[in-house]
């Protein structure tokens, strides 16, 4: 049997990874990635979490403990983590012609055609090679369809016994098993909200969901909902496009109808899934730091000539709005556009989405547009009003400083090891 | 808002085309070669023949003396491949005690070290360190200033 099977390849940690690699003295202790422009922690290391820190944690609230030397915080350096999942994926690159990023350090890897000892094997040295080659270790989930192959990543990541590799087929015993013990609050795409109505018609696990009638699935609750549970089943129904996962990334890409190597024609796709991304932004109210734009050729055309790059570019400060992420987009696209390749594929990333409430305070640095200033002033005026009742000073405005405290922050991007050589690694003699 | 400031990414490093003589031009003896006849169709590209694998290349900068019996000297450049198991007779890229060093591996005596290409840096016994091989070191680049 060679049922075609795809792998979930999901970089532990990505950002402290990258940071570590060449980094040694990070190893082992806690390390966060904090964004250039609010000073939130937008990644951690496990010894971080394991401290209690959360994702959005504000770099004050954590001072203290960096001066203790306990912990570590860099700035966040997305030149590095763009260079670094590009590597990642060139690594896959070598074992299928399938392989489509998901976000900035996830990705799924087609598998066809291997009995179930290779594909094993295979996902084995995956892994393997993966860690070695670019020094980023991974985990590798890998089952016949999407929704299976993240529970299988999930696993391989959270349970020892796998050791980073599990790879689970549509029937059997241990899917069975491990189906039992995951909550539906951890299947791909169930939200917290549906997890409490299916609570109310007894359906708590992915193993109760994936015994569910689809057709009693889809009339009481959704047709995504229905896909979810014949995915569980093993029957393939989600591609790349309907896979969002809202909270954490929007991807918005699309293969042209024809090759393309002109400059005109993937502007103006990249400008269309870059507005395209900023309404799924304002849609779910979240902000996002910054935007991974990827072009791709035809794999299967080698007789063409191959170049499937991608680039991150940080945004100045989170944002829903189109116009910057439009720019930064084209900007991106402009940096890594190269005349005599034929695209088969454009698409954008926005990466590192925060609550858009989490920070509305920032508005107030951009009056620029009509509806921020609108919000502005709304916000103004409550604030006149709270002062006048409750003396004066006692809201003031959050204006982002510009003092030495910001300076440091900024100061603690490590240098473009991969992408500049003047800041490359030296190796003692 | 303001613009956006650009980072640039692996960007694949661009291809550096050199012009190369055909080989079957025999110069000189049957008379001048078409000169358009010189350049057709092949040019050589020095990422092809140092960077065999680039997901797994990086480049990194040489400081200290202690590699100068080996060629390597402060200030070089090297192109360090991840993807090449190490073994004894290989430049290698190491972490020891949290330090990146660049030393060559070899067995003295069923031992495994890590050696200096210059005498006044004695040999050191990995076993003793908690070390960790990064890469193998494909090539070394030294400019001169020109």
């Amino acid at each position: 049997m060679s049922h075609p099977m795809i792998g979930l390849v999901d970089c532990n940690n990505f950002y402290v990874s990258c940071e570590r690699v060449f980094q040694p003295r990070l190893e082992g202790v806690p390390v966060g990635v904090m964004s250039n422009n609010d000073g939130c922690v937008i990644a951690r290391s496990s010894e971080l979490k394991t401290l209690g820190v959360e994702m959005g944690t504000p770099a004050f609230q954590l001072q203290q403990w960096v001066n203790q030397g306990r912990i570590h915080l860099l700035s966040s350096n997305y030149e590095l983590y763009g260079d670094m999942s590009a590597r990642v994926r060139e690594v896959l690159e070598e074992f299928s012609a399938g392989v489509e990023p998901y976000s900035i350090d996830e990705m799924f890897v087609r598998f066809d055609g291997f009995d179930a000892a290779t594909t094993l094997a295979l996902s084995r040295t995956l892994y393997r090679n993966v860690r070695q080659f670019t020094g980023i270790p991974v985990c590798v989930g890998v089952a016949p369809t999407r929704t299976l192959a993240k529970l299988a990543n999930r696993a391989a990541k959270k349970l020892p016994e796998y050791a980073g590799v599990c790879v689970l087929h549509g029937e059997s015993d241990e899917t069975r098993r491990l189906l039992e013990c995951t909550p539906l609050g951890n299947v791909w795409g169930v939200g917290r909200r549906l997890v409490e109505r299916l609570a109310l018609q007894g359906i708590e696990t992915a193993w109760d969901l994936r015994c569910a009638d689809p057709k009693t699935i889809r009339r009481r609750f959704s047709v995504t909902l229905e896909r979810t549970a014949r995915e569980l089943q093993g029957t393939p129904c989600i591609d790349m496009n309907d896979t969002d996962e809202p909270r954490q990334r929007i991807m918005t890409s699309r293969s042209f109808g024809r090759l393309t190597g002109e400059m005109s024609e993937l502007q103006e796709a990249i400008r269309q899934h870059a507005q395209r991304g900023a309404e799924k932004l304002r849609e779910q109210a979240s902000h996002a730091r910054a935007v991974l734009v990827f072009l791709k050729t035809n794999r299967h055309r080698q007789d063409l000539a191959q170049y499937s790059p991608s680039i991150v570019a940080e945004l100045t400060e989170p944002t829903d709005d189109s116009r910057p992420i439009v720019a930064a987009a084209q900007q991106a696209l402009a940096e890594i556009y190269r005349p005599g390749y034929r695209f088969m594929k454009a698409g954008v990333m926005l990466l590192d989405l925060v609550d858009a409430n989490r920070e509305q305070l920032s508005l107030l640095d951009t009056p620029d547009s009509a509806a921020d200033r609108e919000r502005s002033e709304r916000l103004m005026s409550t604030l006149d009003e709270l002062n006048q009742k409750m003396g004066r000073g006692t809201v003031r405005l959050g204006v982002r400083r510009h003092d030495a405290a910001w300076q440091l922050r900024c100061a603690h991007r490590t240098p473009r090891w991969t992408t500049q050589w003047e800041e490359l690694l030296s190796a003692k003699a | 808002m303001r613009a956006c400031e650009i980072f640039q990414a692996h960007a694949t490093p661009p291809a550096q085309d050199l012009p190369h003589p055909q080989t079957t031009i025999r110069a000189g003896i049957s008379g001048f070669p078409s000169p358009a006849e010189d350049y057709v169709g092949r040019t050589l590209d020095l990422n092809e023949r140092l960077v065999k694998r680039p997901s797994a290349t990086f480049f990194m900068t040489v400081t200290g003396d202690s590699m100068e019996g080996f060629g390597i000297q402060d200030g070089d450049t090297l192109v360090v491949d991840r993807s090449v198991n190490a073994k004894p007779g290989h430049i290698l890229v190491a972490l020891v005690d949290g330090e990146v060093i660049v030393k060559r591996y070899e067995i003295l005596g069923k031992r495994p070290y890590l050696c200096s290409g210059n005498e006044r840096y004695a040999p050191i016994p990995v076993t003793d360190l908690d070390c960790q091989v990064w890469g193998v070191v494909r090539s070394v680049i030294h400019e001169y200033p020109v």
